[in-house]
């Protein structure tokens, strides 16, 4: 039967929205936080792979025309941030301010805990660009001489988790600021990150689409002076 | 055809960023140039709001599921991920948390001191119309 269906050419398409639209209508039905569309969706896809035996590479054949999208979307978060530009311009200093403090506190955490870990350098460079967009933060660990493959997959669930507990964070240090919960989340958890600020407001999705712009790169600029550290 | 000459703008741009990619040395995708090249386009007037904004809009707010085969693709890096598993699972949350807490703090505290400074600053100004006013 997998075989049926992996040579079909909308499988991959089809189970993906499918599951997604299941992800939306559990976050409507029960409203926990845990109730993320993307997680739910993810989880959904990767169990009915493993229960038809199907492999990631047959599955991705037919979802990559989903994947194919990612870019001009990303392109389009320009929108938002070109309407809230008044409130960009009002607000630069703060903007600038808290991405630096946000991008050293992401590599400084990482350096931190990674000399705490004992990690190896390999495995060090390999977590450093974990907070930033997927395509920047592989060019870095490339560069860096880090393992690739982990780099993506933890810049994913960073995305991930980033979605799922921007709320939650926010209302712990009281973050109140539209402006400061967009760049919070954009910072932290780029797009997947940003996917999420958008459903919590407009400001809040375009000052985060700014922040996978300045955080990737500033991160670009500054990941080699880190690499030296550890 | 108005959404159709809407995803071609759109597409156009994107491709503009992809040449970009092509062109300059850096490690900066095309998704980024593209961004960057809509928002200048929409500041200069190259480009009308009308003319991209509901497409656009509708790709914004699908762009969660626009992640989902690539997060499923995690299933093929569990086995490089397994021996670094813990460090990997404890640095990704408290690292998350950090970034967010720092950055959300620090842009809110700079935006209230600048608030608390422009209230400040019309006080006097306040105090200065009144003063007029009485004395005409």
């Amino acid at each position: 039967m997998s075989e049926v269906l992996t040579s079909c050419t909308y499988f991959g398409v089809l189970l993906t929205i499918a599951a997604f639209l299941f992800g939306l209508w559990c976050k409507r039905k029960f409203g926990w936080a845990i109730c993320n569309p993307l997680l739910i969706a993810v989880i959904v896809v990767m169990g009915v792979l493993l229960a038809l035996r199907i492999d990631y590479k047959a599955y991705e054949e037919s979802a990559q025309y989903i994947s194919y999208l990612l870019t001009p979307s990303t392109v389009c978060l320009a929108i938002p941030l070109y309407r809230q530009m008044k409130l960009l311009r009002q607000n630069a200093k703060a903007i600038a301010l808290g991405s630096i403090a946000g991008v050293l506190a992401s590599m400084g955490g990482i350096l931190l805990l990674s000399v705490l870990f004992g990690l190896t350098h390999e495995q060090y460079v390999t977590l450093l660009p974990k907070s930033i967009t997927t395509a920047i933060g592989m060019g870095i660990s490339e560069e860096l001489g880090g393992i690739v493959t982990i780099t993506v997959a933890v810049i994913i669930l960073t995305g991930i988790l980033g979605n799922m507990i921007v709320s939650g964070v926010c209302r712990l240090f009281r973050i109140e600021e539209p402006v400061a919960k967009g760049l919070a989340v954009g910072t932290a958890a780029h797009a997947i990150g940003t996917a999420r600020a958008m459903e919590m407001g407009e400001i809040e999705g375009a000052m985060s689409s700014l922040a996978i712009a300045v955080s990737g790169t500033l991160t670009a600029c500054t990941a080699s002076l880190f690499a030296m550290l550890w | 055809m108005k959404l159709l000459r809407q995803f071609g703008m759109i597409l156009l741009i994107t491709f503009a960023g992809e040449l970009l990619r092509m062109l300059l040395p850096l490690p900066i995708p095309a998704s980024i140039y593209g961004m960057l090249l809509m928002l200048a386009a929409l500041m200069t007037g190259i480009v009308r709001l009308e003319e991209v904004e509901q497409a656009g809009d509708f790709l914004i707010e699908i762009m969660p599921l626009l992640f989902v085969p690539a997060a499923v693709g995690l299933m093929d890096a569990w086995d490089a991920l397994r021996p670094m598993l813990f460090a990997v699972s404890v640095i990704t949350i408290a690292v998350t948390v950090l970034v967010m807490a720092v950055t959300g703090i620090v842009t809110q505290w700079v935006i209230r001191q600048e608030k608390a400074a422009a209230a400040r600053a019309s006080l006097p100004h306040i105090r200065h119309s009144k003063r007029e006013a009485i004395h005409e």
